[in-house]
């Protein structure tokens, strides 16, 4: 269809940079830079050694090829590992933020501003390499809520930070997850005691202010027994030409009947509509369902980088615990994502839900990569997926490839795949009807990523449908 | 309303329109019989603007406009329905969300104000009603795990809700059971007016006995051949359409 084969792309949003005099060490990767890193965070010397090993252990790893994705590796000593904004790097009130600053944050349509949000959202605002700001910290803390920065955790809860670091994705997982380990500088820190529930959403914000550097975030987020938190995190960067690394790791733990909702709404800056320039996405995600009927349940909608490799995955470790994934993953233009998730069932009758759409346009590759497996332990583990995927042009690509590993013959497992073409009968139906093409393909696509969309927290509803309109309107024309 | 002068129009090489001659005026029920193969599926989804299809000549004037130079949603909005002989299924697209944005798009085109949802509910109820849709249906995706007949009735409840001009009912009372077939009638008859005209494609006469027509026409082979009144679907009916080919050959 005509307009299909169109590419025009609608400019990225979010590509503007902000005149903030930062400070940035030079690019480079070896101990002193580690050393550095650690110091200006006043680091005690345990995480230190941490940092040491776990850079050890990344020199002795090579990256991954296996992901259906190809781009030039980065170089990682061209890369500057810190870059925090020069004025005061944390504040104590709203009006100490610095006024560009703030002017980002208005831009991003991000609310700090607690009086005019009573029942609105926690956020920590994360720019580059640190936590800028976090909102609702002392009403959280009435509530025995801790949410503040990574950095400010290791000061402040030295010994939470240390158990659990590392205990679900350890250094030795992956090669990303070892340079994370060895250079994160920020990210987002949670606990949510015995048989709380969190009143609010508790959300990060990331931002990739500076050229030449890298984000590696590192977010831990702990559910004591029967509390309950819903999580979310947005994602944006500027325009640039160059490719930019993040490679963050998130780390969730989830206690006896605790449930964990986590949802990311991914944007970074994909790159341009020719394929220069944008996003690496290189991203380990992974929850712990260490308790008995806990549950953690991952909601994703991708639309940004233009590479994303990343697999929020859940461990059922506990007896009657419940993993679910569910994904919308958009790429249009040369964006390339392989994403998707892994269940291990240990526990048993553990459950676990993936529903993943994918949904490729312009010359775009969308990959869906999965494993389910069931340990002999695991009795009775049941699973579902089906993964969708709907093409928007004959120039893109939708693969699907899952792994399923059953070593417990009381298991069930069920898969479901599908690949459509987006309807023309369906485009045309609705042009009958007197909407045009934009907002037919827009409606046909929210319908057809639905499921996953209603799994978001109401505010992002809405803006992840807006997000997916936007995304597509190139392959539209 | 609707003037067409030796239209002609092919899908790939395939010619299948040989220059097609009707004039439909305001108030009018227009019925187009024909075997299989005729061309009148084909001249629905030209009216309507379907791609698939290349206008080789002839003109087309509806409403004193060129239609032939409008694109599909200009079409629609400018008051030309076509219901769908396989309405298609829209997966999680809530029926009532689809009608809300298309009657908001119509709405705005004839320069009214959008509804409020009070009233863009009241007139869903008033509408479903004609076709005796369930409520139920007006909240399911489109057209999604519907009946034959649930689809049909749909097509006949969107007609309703947008207030066509000229309304083309392709093949609308295909699959259909005698109970539907007088349900989807109902619906028409009921917002037949001397403002609105109706081309009624069919195969069968059975349709003409619940929607009557004020003209019958019979395409064969890409051209209106013959032309009568009510009489001619009779006609064909009991005679079939071996002596129009004949008349013809």
């Amino acid at each position: 269809m005509e307009i299909l084969d169109e590419i025009t792309g609608k400019d990225y949003e979010f590509g503007f940079t902000t005149n903030i005099e930062s400070e940035k060490i030079p690019a480079g990767l070896n101990e002193e830079i580690i050393r550095v890193i650690s110091a200006k965070k006043n680091e005690p010397s345990w995480l230190l050694d941490w940092r040491l090993e776990a850079f050890k252990i990344w020199q002795g790893m090579n990256e991954p090829e296996w992901a259906h994705v190809h781009y030039t590796k980065p170089d990682f000593q061209a890369i500057s590992y810190y870059s925090a904004p020069k004025s005061k790097p944390k504040y104590n009130s709203l009006d100490e933020i610095d006024p560009e600053m703030r002017k980002t944050m208005d831009r991003l349509g991000i609310s700090m501003d607690e009086q005019k949000r009573l029942n609105g959202i926690a956020v920590d605002f994360v720019m580059d390499s640190v936590s800028v700001a976090t909102s609702f910290k002392e009403k959280l803390a009435e509530l025995g809520i801790i949410f503040c920065s990574i950095s400010e955790a290791v000061q402040e809860h030295g010994d939470l930070v240390r158990k659990y670091l590392g205990t679900v994705v350890p250094r030795t997982d992956n090669f990303y997850a070892a340079l994370n380990s060895a250079v994160f500088t920020d990210g987002s820190f949670c606990y949510i005691p015995k048989g709380v529930r969190c009143p609010m959403e508790l959300s990060t914000y990331f931002r990739i202010n500076e050229a030449g550097t890298g984000q590696f975030e590192r977010t831990l987020l702990i559910a004591d027994e029967e509390s309950y938190v819903s999580y979310l995190e947005g994602c944006t960067a500027p325009q640039r030409d160059e490719n930019q690394l993040h490679a963050a790791v998130v780390e969730l733990v989830a206690m006896e009947k605790a449930e964990i909702k986590y949802s990311t709404v991914q944007n970074w800056y994909p790159g341009d509509k020719d394929g220069n320039g944008g996003v690496f996405n290189f991203v380990t995600k992974r929850g712990l369902c260490d308790g008995y009927k806990s549950k953690i349940s991952w909601t994703q909608v991708e639309t940004g980088s233009a590479v994303t490799w990343k697999y929020p995955s859940c461990i059922l470790k506990g007896d009657y615990s419940v993993g679910e994934f569910y994904s919308v993953a958009v790429t249009n233009h040369f964006q390339q994502a392989d994403t998707g998730t892994k269940m291990i069932h240990i526990g048993r009758n553990t459950h676990s839900t993936i529903i993943s759409k994918g949904i490729s346009a312009g010359h775009s590759n969308n990959s869906y990569r999965g494993l389910v497996q069931i340990n002999s332990s695991a009795k009775n583990a049941r699973n579902f997926s089906q993964c969708d995927s709907l093409l928007m042009t004959d120039t893109s690509g939708a693969h699907t490839f899952p792994y399923i590993e059953v070593n417990n013959s009381s298991a069930q497992v069920e898969h479901e795949a599908t690949t459509s073409k987006i309807g023309e009968d369906q485009i045309f139906y609705c042009l009958q009807r007197g909407l045009d093409e934009e907002q037919a393909i827009s409606m046909i696509v929210n319908g057809y990523a639905k499921e996953v969309l209603n799994k978001l927290p109401m505010e992002f509803a809405v803006e992840a449908q807006k997000l997916l309109a936007i995304s597509l309107e190139g392959s539209v024309g | 309303m609707i003037e067409i002068k030796d239209l002609k129009a092919s899908i790939g090489e395939k010619e299948i329109l040989k220059g097609l001659n009707l004039v439909v005026k305001p108030g009018e029920i227009h019925a187009i019989m024909g075997p299989n193969g005729s061309g009148k599926s084909t001249l629905a989804s030209v009216l309507a603007g379907r791609e698939d299809y290349e206008v080789t000549g002839g003109e087309v004037v509806f409403n004193g406009k060129n239609l032939l130079e409008m694109a599909p949603e200009e079409r629609a909005r400018e008051g030309l329905f076509l219901a769908f002989q396989y309405p298609v299924e829209i997966p999680g697209v809530s029926n009532m969300n689809f009608l809300k944005a298309a009657v908001g798009e119509v709405r705005k085109h004839r320069g009214e104000e959008a509804l409020s949802a009070k009233d863009f509910l009241a007139l869903v109820k008033e509408k479903s009603a004609l076709v005796e849709l369930d409520g139920q249906l007006a909240h399911r995706a489109v057209n999604e795990g519907f009946s034959g007949g649930e689809k049909k009735r749909n097509e006949v409840f969107q007609m309703a809700m947008l207030e066509p001009k000229l309304a083309i009912l392709d093949e609308t009372d295909s699959g259909l059971d005698i109970d539907a077939l007088r349900i989807v009638a109902q619906g028409v008859n009921a917002m037949r007016s001397p403002e609105r005209s109706f081309i009624v494609i069919t195969h069968y006469q059975r349709l003409l006995d619940y929607i009557v027509p004020d003209v019958v026409h019979v395409l064969y082979k890409g051209r209106i051949v013959k032309t009568g009144t009510k009489e001619l679907a009779l006609e064909l009916e009991e005679k079939g359409y071996d002596w129009i080919k004949e008349t013809v050959a």
